[in-house]
């Protein structure tokens, strides 16, 4: 067999020997150059600062008794200078209420409703361009977000309930004394202002859960390992994240059977809502009403020993005014 | 321009003789079989120093492609595996034929049962449709690869058979012959492994090379490849008068008789000593062959594979990922548990290198997405402080090559942490028998121990008091290493036991605040 060679056929082998050749080949230099596709976790990030200047005109804390909602939330904001010095025109607002627990809003274990729809118009009012209501609730976050009222609220005041499905996490880096890193709803990092809405509560382990134990709702990961140090852990997200104000929802103060609640009879109606600039001086006052005296709660005096506050701005003698009827 | 030729047999109506070729390939296919054989036995400590144990699997492009999918790299070793494409387009698959160990047992069985294979030669051995499942295998398998797991190891031959002789075949003599030993080489599931080889030998008895003809997916890659080979089998249609001897002892059922199907010849050459006519060559730029290189896939199987790779990948995630099996230790330097399952080609070489046996392959326990991943099982065996040999052997990165430094077992721990061990105080003899004994705590190597004792003084059943020291685990001394729960004298499921919680190769398996993870 010494047939002669086929010209086209020879140049056609060698294109597609070079055609395979460099394919593998390009293909090998992708597998050695490529970063690969599990990249190394991304670096954590700073949480934003959301506070506003502080203003000597107006207290760090203002209280304001009364049976409707509303118009405490209301009141108190008033009395701090007004919604305007906190929320601008434009800008995007997070709302952070409890929301942990599938409960009703009678059996205070969350946020009461009315606290959350007033805080949407006050921010609406301000002209936020967005006001964005998010919790990572313990129990499923639908039905939470149903039977606690809130979303009904949302939707009525206007606002946008986001849970964590729609907006995932994203690493920030806390940097203190027992967190270093944490997963944190990605949420909090794309808006302007952050107001604090917790509910009044007795806490098995922390004691009180307020404005500064309300800062783990927004936590992802295996976060039940907090509860291993629980009040460096606390001081720690105190230190990490900085509302710009904190409103606290005393309506209704579960008393025992904290934080998940159940009996009414645990549950007082104290018809009180607190507002402030001052996350330390909030809590303090939380813990008035469950007849806890402030100092003996660790986690707060960790976080004024972190020049995060002032546990005697919420002890002192406040100004409390009644608003409505 | 004469064509080149590398290999004819000028003679008319001779009978088959021994010719050279022949000859050179039996060296080869001797030679590759015997480097298999010695890369498994020197997966030792002073082996892996002296001897590319891991030269073989390195030699694979089908792992270097699908891990590309899977995790978008390869490791550069693995770039070892271009000298067989270069090979492939030179002169077709010549590595089934020349060097692939899996095909010389197959030739082997082949050749020991041709007698069994009984009718007509060309009838016994003409290529059949079903044989073109293998590139369906590969088009499924790649397609699952790209979605981030890499169960194409399964049925990637040069794993096979480092996992089938590793954990399946290599512990039968000891196991027949009853071998006593301290630290019994036994192996999780040997009888379905070794199984699942043995049954792919036999068979030969019935196709010759059934596994090389219709399954392999490395064959079909290299088939594939071939399509562009430059030396291939020619016929000389004007001496052919369709005997068909040519097909007799033909390897790969290509049918050199007809349109030469130039994807499945292993380029064995039998076909060109067997042709009475001599019209059969290996020829550069040789002209004829089927078109595709008789590959011709029917468009609505290729569909059928797609969908079936596309469909059977989240049927196999719908129960959950193979990290959400509660326990799996993996060994250490493993990385963590998603780009584990992308990168680890299921070959076993860590399973076959781990000392104490400790290493099993996961049937269960890693789901099926992480089947015959590596597991380590502390009841078998335990995880030995000053050994690092499983990322030495692994071919894809899937276990990092620590440094025994950096596993940091040696001086005390913790570096690598792999679990955490947990007492099961209904168990303890200390805890819930009032009988003394502290042998976890003696065989903790960390230092200062993960196993604490604290005095305690417990009664009796007569009411007598005696003191007992009860052991306690500090979690963040803990390296999971299982010693104790190997050593533990409760010997059936011990009274300490390590699961992968703890484990610092992700931070997602922390379960304390401070110190672990």
């Amino acid at each position: 067999m010494t047939d002669s060679l086929d010209r086209r056929l020879v140049l056609r082998r060698l294109g597609q020997a070079g055609l395979v050749l460099g394919t593998s080949g390009a293909l090998g230099a992708v597998g050695l150059l490529s970063s690969g596709r599990f990249r190394p976790q991304p670096k954590a990030r700073a949480l934003p600062d959301h506070r506003v200047a502080l203003d000597s005109r107006f207290p760090p804390l203002a209280v304001a008794r009364g049976s409707d909602p509303a118009l405490l939330v209301r009141a108190a904001i008033q009395r701090l200078g007004g919604i305007q010095r906190f929320v601008r025109n434009g800008e995007s607002v997070l709302l952070k209420p409890n929301m942990a627990w599938d409960r009703t809003p009678e059996q205070g274990a969350n946020t009461h409703p009315a606290v959350v729809a007033e805080m949407i118009r006050q921010c609406r009012a301000a002209g936020a361009r967005r006001v964005i209501v998010a919790d990572n609730p313990v129990h499923d976050a639908e039905r939470t977000s149903q039977r606690s009222g809130i979303r009904q609220a949302v939707g009525d005041a206007g606002g946008e309930m986001v849970l964590p499905d729609q907006c995932g996490f994203t690493r920030a880096a806390l940097l203190g004394s027992v967190l270093d890193s944490w997963e944190v709803m990605s949420v909090v990092f794309l808006v302007d202002r952050v107001i604090n809405l917790p509910v009044v509560k007795n806490h098995s382990l922390s004691l009180l859960t307020c404005g500064l134990k309300n800062h783990m709702g927004l936590l992802g990961g295996t976060r039940a390992r907090l509860h291993q140090e629980i009040h460096a852990s606390l001081a720690d997200l105190a230190a990490a994240f900085r509302p710009t104000l904190t409103v606290v929802d005393a309506t209704r103060v579960m008393l025992r059977g904290g934080p998940t609640g159940g009996r009414l009879q645990d549950v007082v109606v104290r018809n009180a809502v607190a507002a402030g600039t001052d996350p330390v001086a909030c809590d303090a006052w939380a813990a008035r009403q469950l007849d806890l005296d402030p100092r003996e709660v660790p986690h707060l005096l960790q976080a004024e020993g972190k020049g995060l506050g002032s546990l005697a701005a919420g002890m002192g003698p406040i100004e409390e005014f009644h608003a409505g009827a | 321009m004469p064509a080149l030729e590398l290999a004819t047999v000028r003679r008319r109506n001779g009978a088959p003789r021994a010719y050279l070729p022949r000859t050179f390939r039996w060296i080869y296919q001797g030679f590759f079989l015997a480097f298999f054989l010695a890369s498994l036995a020197l997966m030792t400590d002073e082996g892996t120093r002296r001897f590319p144990v891991r030269f073989l699997l390195h030699l694979d492009p089908l792992s270097a492609l699908a891990l590309l999918a899977s995790s978008f790299v390869i490791p550069s070793a693995l770039l070892l595996s271009l000298a067989v494409v270069l090979l492939s387009v030179v002169f077709g698959r010549a590595f089934c034929g020349w060097v692939c160990p899996v095909g010389t047992l197959h030739h082997l069985a082949s050749w020991a049962t041709r007698r069994l294979r009984r009718g007509p030669y060309h009838e016994v051995n003409r290529w059949r449709p079903h044989f073109r499942l293998k590139y369906l295998l590969l088009v499924g398998l790649l397609l699952i690869a790209l979605s981030g797991s890499l169960v194409a190891g399964l049925l990637d031959p040069l794993s096979l058979l480092t996992r089938s002789f590793g954990s399946g075949l290599a512990p039968m003599p000891g196991a027949a012959l009853g071998v006593v030993s301290s630290r019994p080489r036994l192996f999780a599931g040997a009888w379905l492994t070794g199984g699942i080889f043995l049954g792919l030998l036999v068979a030969n008895r019935w196709i010759a090379r059934w596994w090389c003809r219709a399954l392999c997916p490395l064959g079909a890659l290299l088939g594939v490849v071939s399509r562009a080979a430059i030396f291939r089998i020619r016929l000389d249609p004007d001496r052919c008068n369709e005997c068909r001897l040519c097909l007799r002892d033909c390897q790969g059922a290509d049918e050199p008789f007809k349109k030469h199907r130039v994807s499945e010849c292993h380029v064995c050459l039998n076909c060109i000593a067997a042709c009475p006519e001599g019209a059969i060559g290996f020829q550069a730029f040789a002209p004829t062959a089927a078109p595709n290189g008789g590959v011709d896939l029917p468009r609505r199987q290729l569909v059928g594979a797609t969908l079936t790779g596309l469909v059977l990948l989240p049927l196999i995630r719908a129960g959950g990922r193979s990290g959400s099996v509660p326990g799996a230790i993996r060994p250490p330097g493993a990385l963590a548990e998603a780009e584990f399952v992308a990168r680890c080609v299921r070959c076993g070489a860590c399973v076959n290198a781990c000392p104490t046996a400790a290493l099993q392959p996961a049937l269960g326990a890693a789901g099926l997405e992480g089947l015959y991943t590596p597991v380590l099982v502390p009841r078998r065996g335990w995880c030995e402080p000053s050994c690092v040999r499983c990322g030495q052997v692994c071919p894809s990165g899937a276990i990092r090559a620590l440094s025994v430094e950096e596993k940091g077992w040696l001086h005390g721990g913790p570096g690598i942490r792999i679990g955490t061990a947990f007492f099961d105080h209904g168990r303890c003899l200390p805890w819930a028998m009032a009988t003394p004994c502290i042998v976890c705590e003696e065989v903790c190597p960390t230092s200062p121990k993960a196993i604490w004792l604290e005095p305690v003084e417990v009664a009796r059943r007569d009411g007598s008091k005696l003191l007992v020291q009860q052991p306690h685990v500090e979690p963040a001394r803990c390296v999971g290493c299982g010693l104790c729960e190997a050593k533990c004298p409760v010997n059936d499921l011990a009274a300490i036991r390590v699961t992968r919680v703890g484990e610092s190769r992700d931070s997602g398996s922390a379960f304390t605040l401070g110190g672990v993870s």
